[in-house]
């Protein structure tokens, strides 16, 4: 990535963020729907009708948009770039949690996400390619 | 069912889905040609990528079930426990050459998922 062209410099920082926003408000509408009214009972049924929830509708679509921006900023951006600004998603998950969802997040789980975090970052910044052609 | 019996299947169908996405991608060589047809034809015209969107289909509403039983604080940082996994089975099975760093950060995944366990 070139990251001395400052065009290429904004639209990476725009579908990043876009990236990490479609990934939480996705994950956040479908628990929302979840625990709102959408019931998965194990009937045949109850897989279909469960996709037609309104929340998990939405949560659907954002994660759709969540996979074709991701797809948009890795043609341009290096995967050892996007995994680890956009690991910044797990923390932003329990935020949505704890905030609109009232959940109980206990010290431990703050400490294991950001250990999670701290993982994805490091994976992300070794290389990408190590089975044939390099990419650099 | 209990989380994270669910959390195995949502671990174990994302895996395999990656596993045979990766497999089957590098087997077919670089992507060169994206315009849309091209990539649902190799999306779907091959066994393996079948497969592979069965077992995200599969994770998928595994995801939803542990959603609706657990907090979505918990469920996220957890099905990370995939890396782990697929780290893991990247070097065995598709012989990638796994960097210290990259088990290092392996490891503190695995960490991470263990206290939210505790």
């Amino acid at each position: 990535m070139n990251s001395s062209a400052p065009g290429l410099q904004a639209k990476t920082r725009l579908f990043t963020c876009i990236v990490v926003l479609t990934n939480v408000l996705g994950n956040f509408a479908l628990s929302w729907g979840m625990k709102h009214g959408a019931v998965m009972d194990g009937s045949a049924m109850s897989f279909i009708r469960v996709v037609f929830n309104p929340w998990v509708l939405v949560g659907i679509a954002f994660l759709a948009g969540w996979v074709l921006s991701r797809m948009a900023l890795l043609s341009w951006a290096d995967l050892s770039y996007v995994i680890p600004v956009t690991s910044v998603g797990f923390v932003l998950n329990a935020i949505m949690g704890y905030l609109f969802l009232n959940e109980q997040i206990s010290p431990m789980r703050w400490l294991g996400t950001l250990f999670i975090v701290g993982g994805t970052v490091l994976v992300g910044l070794t290389s990408v390619n190590t089975t044939g052609v390099r990419t650099k | 069912m209990n989380r994270w019996a669910l959390i195995a299947i949502i671990v174990g169908a994302t895996v395999a889905s990656d596993m045979l996405q990766s497999w089957e991608m590098k087997r077919q060589g670089e992507v060169t040609d994206f315009r849309i047809h091209r990539l649902l034809g190799t999306l779907l015209g091959k066994l393996p990528m079948i497969a592979s969107v069965v077992f995200l289909a599969i994770s998928f509403y595994a995801f939803l079930a542990l959603l609706q039983i657990a907090d979505l604080s918990f469920a996220v940082p957890a099905t990370a426990l995939s890396i782990v996994v697929e780290t893991i089975l990247a070097r065995i099975l598709l012989k990638e050459q796994v960097t210290p760093a990259r088990w290092a950060g392996v490891v503190l995944v695995a960490i991470g998922v263990w206290f939210l366990a505790l």
